[in-house]
């Protein structure tokens, strides 16, 4: 029972960053309907500069403890949302009238640019966040002690996700995304600006994914250039589990895959536990072919 | 006129790559074969993503269990490697069909990462030495060279002609595929497959012939693959390389021609680029990028079917209209 | 006997009953209308009729043979073709290969005769060519046969529709509002149009809101209102029940 508690806090934890990653897929793919292949590489690029700004430029050493994490977050988060943003007019503007395969693509490329730049600025080898920037102290969560610094990714997670949800259902700037997401012709038509909103979603799915990489940092600390790989196929294999474009889906894909995972680690093979999270997309869209939340498209003739 | 200059640049292409041994190194040469073996891959992938417009991102797959069962079945039972061509083919079909029998019917995106998770499950599985036969990390050794008719093909320049002449027999079969009710069918399930399976056409049989057809090709190419290197191991046949052969025929434009340009340019290009020894990933992406956004609908968008119209001249008396 | 027979058929959408325990059949060699104000369910007769959707209730005959749940590809390969409300062509095809794609259901060149070209491939192609050219010509497309099918305007694109279901070789022909998009002129060769499809065999059933195109065409119309039955017969017949004025009157102004 100890390590099924165990595992499943690990789960989520895990299933957390994947839900904060699979948040940035599902947000661009709502608008552009674009898989954003680069977007695992913008979260590894949020790992790496919270680990210069923490180390390197002794940001953990200058600032009084209480507002190390905070303003670090922030940094990263809006870093990363620049590098998003600058992608988009980039990389994918150009490409917003062609085949939807053409900027698949072009996603593609960005994502090896991304991923060897990482590689040539800081080198091929793993870094590790220092001990002393990870507190390594439990909890006792009915009678289990359970590992702080997991519990408060799962709470961050969580908190970021609460506040996405209010800033899409509750703002007019929220209405207007959600209304490009469905139909932007008509969204133009209705006086939103069509740009404007692409451009605010590639602030925002990459800003989340950039303070993943970050918590990934801090709450594993070992991190890689190829990490984005790893975690972004993880992280849309999430989205599509859950159904893509859906953002409550995005979580709630996230979540179970990490579920998915750390059980499987645990109780059938650590070795297989990647395919087993793959097997059971596969299952899952088998039963349901638009993901878990998806709309069931109704063919119109 | 564009059908004129279109057959006289494939001669040219096709007199270049007979005569490219004259100017090439075996360093070169190993290039060369890696191109034609690309192309291969990318021709067939074609079928399934650019006739059909399956968004299949999972070709390696296919490629590696063509490879593997050659590998295992020259290694274990001693076939000899053109015997075993035509098996390792027939396994990625059979591989293909049931893989691809339960999800055929996912709509776009969803079967993207479908197929994605299916080259990641395969290389786990090679990976831990599924059956105790794949060899794990190591992978598998020792594969003998092909013999054709007594003649051992070992160097890089056999490996060329071999290679090649199965890119040419490939193209021509592609072709009359390409021209002929199967292609045009292919054809109307990518512009609109509930409209193609209202007009008779079986769209799930032919979904599902594409990917047959497809992961046979990959499997045959990935019998030259075992036996020009060799060695195999699962690093050779991760997403990645999926990754390339997708883009090989997303940045083709989706006619043969524009494969063997785009093969070209994304196997040579990074050769190119050596001297840049560790930035030269990052300038692959880079060009990519740039690339697509260069020429969104691909280099060369195939050209239209030519049909002979009979008695076209006397369409004079229309009924009805 | 029959050619088409629907019987207490009944399609439900999300507790919305959109066909409602719906039975008539369809003579041989008739032209056959089915009409109703908006919404009143005719499209979705079409889809249950092509296979599209399945009815949760409900049996359809097609000749004799229970068709109900067929996929619409074997359908069609019975003898069943339909064209589109909305225009469902292959825009970037030329309007030749539309026609060929109807044509396909006919041809039996298997994979390897395909990348072969076998002799008989080739002949099956060559006649296949042929066939659909008559058909391009039939509807007076032919001079356009190279012409992307996007390309045609809105009344040509309904013609070439209906070029690519009478090369399925079709016993029953429907057509989904075939006048829409039509002026008047196109609308009275339409009129013609139909009647050289009954000439050659076919039977037909439209949908259809041009009513003087119903009235000039169809021998028998079955009534539609809220997915039901309300009356069927011939036209001045229909015309004159209560129960259809009252449903017309009631729901939109439809020219009579």
């Amino acid at each position: 029972m100890e390590l099924f508690f165990q595992q499943v806090l690990n789960g989520f934890a895990v299933g957390g960053i994947y839900a904060l990653v699979a948040l940035g897929y599902t947000m661009v793919y709502g608008v552009l309907k674009l898989i954003n292949f680069a977007h695992g590489d913008l979260f590894a690029i949020g790992a790496y500069l919270g680990l210069t700004l923490l180390v390197s430029c002794n940001l953990a050493g200058i600032l009084p403890p209480l507002f190390v994490m905070p303003v670090v977050f922030l940094m990263v988060g809006l870093l990363v949302a620049l590098i998003g943003f600058l992608l988009e007019r980039a990389a994918y503007r150009p490409l917003r009238q062609a085949h939807r395969l053409s900027a698949v693509v072009s996603a593609l490329g960005a994502s090896i640019f991304f991923q060897n730049a990482v590689m040539l600025i800081y080198g091929a080898r793993f870094y590790v966040y220092p001990d002393f920037l990870r507190p390594d102290f439990t909890v006792s969560v009915f009678g289990h002690s359970l590992s702080g610094i997991r519990l408060l990714v799962i709470l961050a997670s969580i908190m970021l996700m609460v506040m996405l949800s209010a800033f899409i259902h509750r703002t007019k700037t929220g209405a207007a995304i959600r209304a490009v997401a469905i139909d932007q012709d008509a969204a133009r038509l209705m006086g939103i600006n069509v740009d404007k909103v692409i451009s605010l979603v590639f602030l925002i799915g990459p800003g989340l994914g950039g303070t993943a990489g970050l918590m990934v940092g801090l709450c594993y600390g070992q991190i890689d250039f190829t990490m984005g790989w790893s975690y972004g196929l993880k992280a849309f294999t999430s989205a599509i589990l859950g159904g893509i474009g859906n953002i409550p889906g995005a979580m709630l894909g996230g979540l179970l895959l990490g579920l998915v995972e750390s059980l499987s680690a645990a109780y059938v093979s650590m070795a297989w536990k990647d395919a087993i999270a793959f097997l059971a997309l596969i299952l899952i869209l088998i039963i349901r072919p638009t993901g878990i939340l998806g709309e069931r498209a109704a063919e119109k003739l | 006129m564009r059908f004129a200059s279109r057959a006289i640049s494939s001669l040219a292409l096709g007199a270049l790559v007979l005569a490219l041994p004259l100017f090439c190194d075996a360093y070169w040469l190993d290039v060369c074969v890696s191109i034609g073996l690309y192309t291969l891959l990318a021709l067939s992938l074609n079928v399934i993503l650019g006739q059909a417009g399956i968004f299949h991102m999972g070709h390696a797959a296919f490629f590696a269990v063509g490879a593997y069962v050659t590998a295992i079945l020259n290694t274990q039972a001693h076939w000899p490697i053109f015997a075993v061509l035509p098996a390792a083919g027939a396994a990625s079909a059979v591989f293909a069909l049931a893989v691809a029998r339960p999800i055929i019917h996912l709509r776009g995106d969803y079967l993207l990462v479908v197929t994605i998770g299916i080259v990641e499950i395969v290389r786990i599985a090679l990976l831990n030495d599924m059956g105790g036969l794949t060899g794990g990390a190591n992978g598998v050794f020792g594969i003998a060279r092909p013999v054709f008719f007594g003649f051992k093909i070992v160097k890089s320049v056999h490996f060329h002609y071999l290679v090649w002449g199965m890119v040419g027999v490939s193209l021509a079969l592609f072709h009359s595929l390409w021209n002929s009710r199967f292609g045009r069918a292919l054809n109307c399930i990518k512009e609109d497959d509930i409209a193609a399976e209202c007009c008779g056409v079986d769209v799930a049989r032919y979904k599902l012939t594409a990917f047959v057809l497809g992961a046979f090709w990959a499997g045959a190419a990935g019998t030259v693959y075992a036996a020009k290197m060799t060695t195999i191991a699962p690093e050779s046949f991760n997403f990645m390389e999926s990754v390339i052969i997708f883009a090989v025929v997303i940045l083709s434009g989706g006619s043969q021609l524009g494969i063997l340009a785009s093969s070209f340019l994304f196997i040579g290009l990074p050769e190119l680029l050596r001297e840049f020894s560790s930035a030269r990933m990052l300038i692959f992406g880079l060009a990519m990028m740039m690339m697509m956004i260069w020429r969104p609908q691909g280099l060369l968008p195939p050209g239209r079917r030519r049909y002979r119209i009979p008695g076209l001249s006397g369409a004079g008396g229309e009924a009805g209209g | 006997m029959s050619l088409l027979a629907v019987e207490e058929m009944t399609k439900v959408f999300g507790g919305l009953i959109a066909v409602d325990d719906l039975a008539f059949s369809v003579e041989e060699g008739s032209i056959m209308g089915l009409i109703g104000p908006n919404g009143a369910g005719k499209t979705t007769v079409f889809n249950c009729i092509t296979g599209n959707y399945t009815p949760e209730r409900g049996r359809i005959f097609f000749d004799g043979l229970p068709i109900t749940g067929f996929k619409p590809h074997r359908i069609v390969e019975l003898g069943i073709a339909r064209t589109f409300q909305t225009i469902r062509l292959f825009a970037r095809l030329p309007a030749l290969e539309n026609v060929l794609a109807g044509r396909h259901c006919r041809m039996r060149a298997g994979l390897l005769a395909c990348m072969f070209h076998t002799p008989a491939q080739r002949q099956e192609e060559a006649a296949a060519l042929e066939r659909c050219m008559e058909e391009l010509r039939f509807v007076g497309l032919a001079q356009r046969h190279d012409e992307a099918a996007g390309n045609l305007s809105y009344g040509n694109q309904r013609l070439l529709e209906i070029a690519r279901a009478l090369a399925t070789d079709p016993k029953l022909l429907i057509l989904d509002e075939p006048a829409g998009g039509m002026n008047h002129q196109e609308t009275d060769a339409l009129a013609e149009t139909i009647r050289a499809i009954r000439e050659r065999g076919v039977t037909v059933l439209l949908v259809e809101h041009d009513m003087r195109l119903v009235m000039r065409v169809c021998e028998k119309l079955v009534v539609l209102e809220h997915g039901a039955l309300i009356a069927q017969g011939a036209p001045d017949a229909v015309r004159g029940d209560p129960a259809v004025i009252e449903a017309y009157l009631g729901a939109e102004n439809d020219r009579w």
